[in-house]
């Protein structure tokens, strides 16, 4: 058992974007751009760049318009760019975390690079994805889920994460379909379609 | 490929310990929240790695929300406060190199915010947004002037008590928090649909931070000590197979 009890978490509120994406929020001056915004890679950066849209929707299908996703993820040789990873040193043109608002329309987007695999604790190797946490108003601790590519479906079918959702119709919730040279992934948040959130 | 540096998995956490996702108190949870269950697994690296941010990310004035948002010269209204206390965690060990990130509304309970139409004044000098990184004790301090409460619809006369919002970055993506810092002694927090979320009495007491008259700053500042615990890495390292078998 551990000795200290983690502290509870609250929702981030509808001004999160004020500590979060200041701009956003209509605050600027106070610092040179917003934590994580922009493109998660440099110039130069190995692999395929990508686009990432989606949209946070309720339980209604409504958009929400007040939340923030971030994101996290492995570089193109599936190295995280992260003092905590113990196997060698990442692309260092790749940052590998993000923050993105829902904007106009509560549509978010990540400007990022296909990540290559990454092993699990077994050995196996995992399906490319992408870790995403949600935060907004109403959501009283943040969703954690993944986005995989629907390009990758013979990864898919061996990945240790996607073969521990029971139900396919499930499974293919965290799946991002290509579609005008963006990978869509949409999160719904409650119903027939919700998407699977996970425990980490 | 060998892995030489195992990297540790964290301890699992305990949702017990958080709100639930659907609480209908809070009325905006009702459409927010999943109704399935979550789908639990020990981590991967996905999980027990995390982006790290250097000091170098941080401006001279971005401790000192009286200040970094202020004309030259001028700070903002209300009353001064530090807040200052240690990042650990669940083992109580430090959290040194963290990025906290913290928001909040001014003295008279309103943010500067595009979307807050309250009528209570925007005060020219206060921005409202801070960021500190701990340092290698864990330990963190910022200065700002206390919130003041604020009006919100949800029942008809809901009112939040003083608080102000923080976000904390560990060294993992698993470790992620955002939560809210409440005041002692605010009769406020009993009364609030967003605390009543928590899931007992203890754990509003955990997100209360304490007057420290020992460290308040005579003729500047009180200071509020408040110490923020993430969840700790377990003991056994991943198994030294990385590739293959």
């Amino acid at each position: 058992m551990p000795t200290f009890r983690e502290t509870p978490s609250q929702t981030a509120g509808p001004y999160v974007h004020i500590g979060c994406v200041p701009t956003f929020a209509g605050l600027t001056g106070l610092y040179p751009e917003d934590l994580g915004s922009g493109p998660l890679y440099m110039d130069g950066v190995k692999g395929e760049t990508i686009t990432i849209r989606g949209r946070i929707i309720d339980g209604t299908g409504t958009p929400i318009l007040d939340g923030v996703v971030e994101a996290w993820q492995a570089d193109a040789e599936g190295l995280y760019n992260s003092p905590a990873e113990p196997r060698g040193p990442a692309d260092p043109k790749f940052k590998g975390w993000g923050r993105a608002a829902t904007m106009e329309g509560g549509v978010f987007t990540f400007e990022t690079i296909k990540p290559g695999r990454v092993p699990w604790p077994d050995g196996r190797m995992q399906a490319p994805h992408i870790a995403l946490w949600i935060v907004a108003r109403g959501i009283n601790i943040g969703l954690n889920t993944r986005l995989y590519f629907a390009d990758e479906a013979e990864a898919n079918a061996a990945d240790p994460v996607l073969n521990r959702i029971e139900q396919k119709v499930r499974r293919d919730t965290l799946i991002a379909p290509l579609k005008d040279g963006a990978y869509i992934f949409d999160i719904h948040l409650q119903g027939d379609a919700e998407t699977v959130f996970l425990d980490i | 490929m060998r892995n030489h540096n195992p990297v540790h998995p964290f301890v699992p956490r305990n949702l017990g310990e958080h709100p639930p996702s659907y609480a209908p108190g809070y009325k905006t949870s009702v459409l927010r929240s999943p109704r399935q269950a979550l789908l639990s697994f020990s981590n991967s690296l996905t999980e027990a790695t995390g982006p790290v941010f250097g000091h170098n990310l941080l401006g001279p004035n971005d401790h000192d929300l009286t200040v970094n948002y202020a004309a030259p010269g001028t700070s903002a209204i209300g009353e001064r406060i530090i807040v200052h206390g240690y990042l650990r965690d669940g083992e109580g060990r430090p959290v040194p190199g963290a990025l906290i990130e913290v928001w909040q509304a001014n003295a008279g309970g309103r943010y500067r915010h595009v979307r807050d139409g309250y009528l209570a004044p925007l005060d020219p000098n206060f921005g409202g947004c801070g960021r500190v990184i701990t340092d290698e004790n864990g330990y963190y301090w910022y200065r700002t002037v206390r919130p003041g409460a604020y009006p919100w619809p949800n029942n008809p006369n809901d009112w939040r008590p003083a608080h102000i919002h923080f976000s904390v970055f560990g060294s993992g993506f698993a470790q992620r928090l955002i939560s809210q810092l409440y005041f002692e002694g605010d009769p406020m927090i009993a009364m609030c649909p967003i605390v009543g979320t928590l899931p007992d009495p203890d754990a509003a007491a955990l997100l209360t931070a304490t007057l420290d008259m020992d460290n308040t700053i005579p003729f500047d500042a009180r200071a509020y000590r408040y110490d923020i615990t993430v969840r700790g890495r377990r003991s056994t390292p991943f198994e030294n197979k990385l590739e293959g078998n």
